[in-house]
């Protein structure tokens, strides 16, 4: 029993050490990260000017005045960054496609908590070049209105970091699909478009017809970006904002149970040709 | 079936023609990806869902806005399939083009430098997935519904309108790839930038310029001019007036507007291919 405690106690740190090292990997991309900025601004500019109008014609709809759906947009477009959806990680998937993961087997680290501990540093770290500066620019341009009281940002900040950790495990879960099929491009394409629209990237998923509504709630997508975005600039707050955040988690232990299953069925299937 | 070893004589007196040698490697790309059936329609399957939620993502909108910058959801239909119709038909010749930063890392580009053909040329016709007509066919359904739909009075000038509209948007798209090539030479750090002007461009050219503020009308109007790819064009078949100091008769001005684009492209290509150092390999 001692042993198990000391084991874990190593093992935290180490997760700790490869946390940082994603945060610190990523920081070195200056010129990607103002890149990524800079494309989130114009897609920021073009959806919120459509949903301006879209406001301004009928009046406002489900909920969302001028200033609520300027802070949807530019929320959504600040956290596209950390969630990994538009540049669907392909350096594992390369991993098990050539069979090296067969390597990370071997190390002292779980592959899905490695892994994931570099992709928090990672979007942890990209929200300060894109983040913060795309919510400046989103509220000098087109004046959203953000909470005043600390409890949305406490909260935010912690359904920021369920979000990372839901997008980061379900695309480990994806990527495993690689064990039984050779290419999987055509699977992370559909993940990548299906995913961002029922996440509620391109419109609330406030505003979706009853039947679309119920197919994206059924899926962990909103819990990366709908929900974040939902209880940080307080349209949810109390027991309502509590309430999302439980959602969270429940996806979050769901695609983490999806990504340990397949891993593990990957596992038994690999087989490492000679080399 | 797989013809390898015995050509037709017709396709040997093909490949001595100017554009001959493109033809061939163009035909074999075709033909290859039509080998690996279950491969192709696994591809085929995502890339029209892809096409399907891209449309899902304008008519929810317009599903609850009803009238959006002056269109109803009817209008909405006619301005997604022209714009996406040219966007699926340009990606489908340059959208590999994305690919360069990765050429140049490795140091592939040199292979293509040694060729005695010009660079751009080879790149586009390097690579030519099928997958795609996947997507333009979804964007085509899409406008042929529009077009039913509406009221359009047809004549010969609307026909007209329609085809010079698609083949000078798929231009006008294309060359937008090329201008984000011309500036992968610079950004291989930074090559997500280009996507707001390739992406970024097509998703403007989906929604009605009118609803953009000033600095983003000049923007998509003029210099990058993704409004003429659907926007002027819808305005002119349904007979609706446009923004103010943005006349009907602009529709028909799309071949300038890709010509413009051409320009852009022709520059940027040939201020990055001038710029490009081998990356060694």
């Amino acid at each position: 029993m001692p042993a198990t405690v000391l084991d874990l106690r190593g093992t935290a740190g180490v997760y700790r050490r490869l946390l940082v090292a994603g945060f610190r990997r990523q920081w070195h991309y200056k010129l990607a990260m103002f890149a990524g900025l800079f494309t989130n601004c114009v897609f920021g500019f073009v959806r919120a000017s459509v949903m301006v109008a879209a406001i301004g014609a009928t009046g406002g709809f489900a909920g969302y005045d001028a200033g609520s759906i300027g802070a949807y947009v530019w929320i959504s477009q600040g956290l596209l960054g950390a969630m990994q959806f538009m540049a669907a990680e392909i350096e594992l998937a390369e991993r098990v496609r050539t069979g090296d993961i067969a390597i990370d087997f071997l190390r002292p680290v779980d592959v899905q908590l490695g892994n994931l501990a570099a992709d928090l540093g990672r979007a942890l770290c990209t929200l300060i070049p894109r983040g913060i500066p795309s919510l400046l620019i989103g509220s000098l341009t087109f004046g959203l209105v953000l909470p005043t009281a600390p409890g949305p940002y406490l909260l935010g900040a912690l359904s920021i970091l369920l979000a990372a950790a839901i997008s980061y495990l379900s695309l480990f879960a994806l990527t495993m699909i690689g064990f039984w099929v050779v290419e999987t491009r055509g699977f992370r394409s559909l993940y990548q478009t299906a995913g961002t629209f029922l996440a509620g990237l391109f419109v609330p998923v406030h505003i979706f017809p009853d039947w679309l509504r119920a197919i994206a709630e059924s899926t962990p997508f909103p819990s990366m970006l709908q929900v974040p975005v939902d209880v940080l600039s307080g349209r949810a707050t109390g027991w309502d904002a509590a309430a999302l955040v439980g959602t969270q988690i429940f996806w979050l232990l769901v695609v983490g149970a999806l990504g340990r299953v397949m891993l593990a069925a990957g596992r038994r299937k690999l087989e490492v040709q000679g080399g | 079936m797989v013809e390898t070893t015995v050509r037709p004589p017709e396709r040997r007196a093909a490949a001595n023609s100017r554009f001959g040698p493109y033809a061939a490697v163009l035909r074999s790309r075709i033909r290859a990806q039509r080998v690996y059936r279950l491969s192709f329609a696994s591809d085929a399957a995502g890339a029209t869902m892809v096409g399907l939620v891209e449309f899902a993502e304008v008519w929810v909108l317009f599903n609850q806005a009803k009238v959006l910058g002056g269109l109803d959801l009817d209008a909405a239909l006619l301005l997604f399939g022209l714009s996406n119709l040219a966007f699926a038909l340009a990606q489908l010749m340059c959208g590999h083009l994305d690919k360069l930063p990765g050429l140049i890392r490795l140091g592939m580009l040199d292979i293509y430098h040694l060729r005695p053909q010009p660079v751009l040329l080879q790149l586009i016709t390097s690579d030519f997935s099928l997958r795609r007509l996947a997507r333009a066919t979804v964007a085509l359904v899409v406008l042929v519904t529009g077009l039913v739909r509406n009221d359009i009075g047809w004549s010969v000038h609307t026909v007209g309108l329609i085809v010079l509209t698609v083949v000078c948007a798929t231009v006008l798209f294309a060359g937008l790839f090329v201008v984000a090539a011309g500036c992968q030479f610079f950004l291989i750090d930074g090559a997500e930038l280009t996507n707001s002007f390739t992406y970024g461009g097509s998703f403007a050219a989906t929604q009605p310029a009118s609803v953009f503020p000033t600095p983003l009308k000049l923007l998509f109007c003029l210099a990058i001019p993704v409004a003429f790819t659907a926007y002027f064009p819808t305005l002119a078949l349904l007979g609706l007036p446009g923004p103010a100091g943005f006349p009907s008769w602009l529709a028909w001005w799309s071949p300038m507007a890709a010509a413009w684009v051409w320009v852009l492209a022709w520059g940027m290509w040939r201020f990055g291919t001038r710029h490009y150092q081998s990356g060694g390999g």
